[in-house]
């Protein structure tokens, strides 16, 4: 079973990396994501699969670099290299609330149970929990908090301007 | 004072519990000690070399009598029966044991207090003036300010692993009391140019550590409706660009400073067209709601003078004294602000026994309106004391050993823990400062010398804030003793500036000397006496300390 949450829910995950464009091996079918550089360099070739397809970003990417592609893309995958960095929650917040991304926005990496919370208000829906988490006891984390102050994605107002 | 919605305390108990289940998966084995740090760091509790150390906020330095009794039983229950006020308006205890943290977070929600955001590398607990309201030299409160970046900041989803530690300060007042050039972001309450629009100052860079810098302006005037946008896009850029390579160069004074300060505003301005229009801009609405609670309490109208505290005045000299070093004029006629200074000989600097806590809270209630504040010089003060009542207060003060006439004097000395608990630490610095005020211990010494500041820190990390005093101690360890540097010319206030190590350092039992030099070539050189310290340095410069500290 994956380790995977999407949508508050432990699901499987039928997405799968390619990275192999360069050595020019065909494309495969399916639900494929690629790293940047890679859908920057072959956009075209990419888009002629059937199937869905993702891009990656390094979190030291502006996400602004995809903006424009983003209607053709269904996934975009974030990474969190180590718990301490967190780069990542802002790339999220700008493709959902500046680039109005509607497609999955996904946290790969040190994916750990305390943080699922804060991704998810950033606009993360979809969950690569690291091997040792427990992905049907990570859905707890999501409500361990109820109460927001400040606007994220989930919110556009703060709590002062929400109550009244 | 700010009163807790019916959210605020559900936040409060949902964290509490939170917290509760992370020391249970943590006992339990679930979490490694590495990713629980970055829990419990989050949560203000540090592993220090005896024990842990607990960090509790008091927001922009208010307290309520009802808090200060909760921080005494805390103290009593919890602890050794102390706490130590620290230069950030918040309070440490020594000796928690982990498991009884979760009761600990318990009590302190009771009274809307807690440990949120008062460590790691998050935006720390917001600080400010501790004459805010009261302050004569004021332009506006900043307290209804520091209240909603205390909302804005308060588990901000994007903002909680930052490269680095996250400090903001707000002024609202001429003189700065709040050291706003020495944090991450300083905002300093200004009016416009026509004068009819109060904004920030914004200083950007600030920070102390193995390379002090001070805040750059960043922004001469914000309106203060974008306060908070603003404070939005100048964190988003330090979390994408901020440095993360180096634990050393992460702080956004680097970024600042590598970037260049054109560049890095260009940067903010750019990120800040785009979201100033969103929700976090503040509208009237807005600032009506919050300042209601920090509306004046009922000042009783009074004259300015009172004849018993006068035939005090004239036939007391210990009286007399005290009134002179610690109390400070009110904006309404017939009320004093009174500082307790908590640097005696006995006690290290900034720390308060329950007994003395739970004595004060009375005070407050008795004299002063039922609050007390804390301040960034590691003393606390009562705000509202009517003239009458002065010579009282002072009696009482005198008996809890709370009444030493040296606010903002030489024996007014702010120092970190040092080696006596703090695990990265190279050297003792308690016992310094205690030693220094042994030995200039003298009303007429400490009178005759006037505005000075001493600081001391155990290593470079600066939390003694050595850097920016006039006369700044730091402790370091070579070759397995510990020796003394000392720096000259500091200020915290709002001449900002970083002092400059002097030369060699001493060996602990040559620093008091060394002080002593360094105040007699002041006292020698001066020109009047109403030449201060600094003022007499920045005058001479190193040359004459120099030359009596190694000629
Ligand atoms: C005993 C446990 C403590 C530990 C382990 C500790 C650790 C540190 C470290 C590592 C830094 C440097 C961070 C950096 O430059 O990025 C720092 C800075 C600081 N600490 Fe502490 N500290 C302790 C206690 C205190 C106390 C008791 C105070 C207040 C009296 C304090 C106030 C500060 C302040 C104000 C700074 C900021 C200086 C700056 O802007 O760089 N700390 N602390
Ligand atoms: S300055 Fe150094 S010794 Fe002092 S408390 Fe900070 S880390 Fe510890």
């Amino acid at each position: 079973m994956d380790n995977y949450i999407k949508d508050r829910k432990v699901d499987s995950d039928g997405w799968m990396p390619f990275t192999g464009l360069e050595d020019g091996s065909s494309l495969p079918t399916g639900d494929i994501y690629v790293p940047v550089e890679e859908w920057l360099n072959a956009r075209e070739a990419l888009l002629t699969r059937n199937g869905r397809l993702g891009v990656a970003l390094r979190n030291t990417d502006d996400p602004a670099i995809i903006k424009d592609d983003l209607d053709r893309l269904d996934l975009v995958v974030l990474e969190f290299p180590k718990m301490a960095d967190g780069r990542a929650f802002t790339q999220a917040r700008l493709l959902r609330e500046r680039y109005g991304f509607k497609g999955e926005i996904r946290a790969t990496g040190d994916v750990l149970y305390d943080q699922l919370f804060y991704m998810q208000r950033c606009g993360v829906n979809g969950f690569e929990l690291r091997d040792d988490q427990n992905a049907s006891h990570s859905l707890k984390a999501f409500d361990e908090m109820t109460v927001t102050y400040q606007p994220a994605s989930d919110e556009e107002l703060p709590l002062w301007r929400r109550q009244k | 004072m700010y009163q807790y919605s019916e959210q605020d305390h559900q936040l409060l108990l949902e964290r509490v519990s939170q917290f509760r289940g992370q020391v249970d998966r943590r006992l339990k084995g679930e979490l490694s000690e590495e990713e629980f740090k970055h829990q419990r760091l989050r949560n203000g509790l540090y592993l220090q070399l005896h024990a842990y150390m607990l960090r509790v906020a008091i927001p922009y330095g208010l307290l309520s009598s009802e808090q200060m009794r909760t921080l005494a039983h805390i103290a009593r229950k919890y602890d050794k029966g102390y706490g130590h006020f620290s230069t950030r308006q918040n309070i440490q205890y020594n000796w928690p044991k982990l498991e009884d943290v979760p009761d600990i977070l318990d009590d302190l929600a009771k009274v809307e207090m807690h440990a949120i955001q008062t460590s790691g590398n998050c935006i720390r607990n917001t600080t400010s003036d501790p004459l805010a309201g009261v302050a004569r030299d004021e332009i506006e409160d900043p307290r209804p300010y520091c209240e909603l970046i205390r909302q804005w900041s308060t588990f901000h989803p994007e903002f909680n692993f930052l490269p680095r530690k996250f400090k903001i300060a707000v002024s609202g007042a001429t003189h700065d009391r709040a050291a706003v050039a020495v944090h991450d972001i300083g905002l300093r309450l200004v009016k416009s140019d026509s004068s009819e629009e109060t904004g920030f100052e914004v200083y950007v860079g600030g920070g102390l550590g193995r390379t002090p810098m001070l805040g750059k302006v960043i922004r001469a005037f914000l309106p203060k409706q974008d306060m908070l946008t603003y404070l939005e896009a100048i964190l988003r850029v330090y979390n994408m660009l901020g440095r993360r390579d180096n634990i050393y160069k992460a702080r956004i004074k680097i970024l600042v400073h590598e970037t260049g300060e054109e560049k890095f505003r260009e940067l903010v301005e750019a990120e800040w067209e785009k979201i100033k229009a969103g929700g976090l801009f503040l509208r009237d609405e807005d600032f009506n709601w919050v300042k209601g609670f920090f509306n004046d309490p009922a000042y009783e109208a009074i004259p300015d003078n009172d004849v018993d505290f006068e035939n005090l005045m004239l036939n007391n000299a210990e009286f007399a004294r005290w009134v002179d070093k610690n109390i400070e004029l009110h904006k309404q006629s017939g009320y004093r602000i009174v500082y307790l200074s908590l640097k005696t000989a006995h006690q290290p600097p900034g720390d308060v026994t329950a007994d003395q806590m739970d004595a004060i809270a009375d005070l407050a209630d008795k004299y002063s309106l039922g609050h007390i504040r804390t301040t960034h010089r590691q003393n606390l003060v009562l705000s509202d004391v009517q003239l009458k009542d002065l010579p009282a207060l002072w009696e009482e003060l005198k008996a809890l050993d709370l009444a030493t006439p040296n606010y903002n004097h030489v024996t007014d000395i702010i120092s970190c823990p040092g080696l006596d608990y703090c695990a990265l630490a190279t050297a003792r610095s308690i016992p310094i400062s205690q030693a220094i005020t042994a030995r200039f211990d003298d009303y007429d010494f400490i009178n005759d010398l006037g505005d000075v500041s001493i600081n001391i820190s155990g290593c470079i990390n600066a939390c003694g804030h050595h850097h920016v005093a006039n006369i700044g101690i730091l402790g370091v360890n070579k070759k397995g003793t510990e020796v003394y540097q000392l720096t000259l010319g500091g200020s915290a206030r709002e001449d900002a500036a970083i002092g400059k190590i002097i030369g060699p350092a001493f060996e602990a039992d040559e620093i008091v000397d060394a002080v002593g030099k360094v105040l007699a070539v002041y006292l020698e050189s001066r020109e009047e006496p109403e030449e201060t310290f600094l003022m007499t340095y920045r005058r001479l410069g190193q040359a004459p300390f120099k030359e009596r500290l190694y000629g």
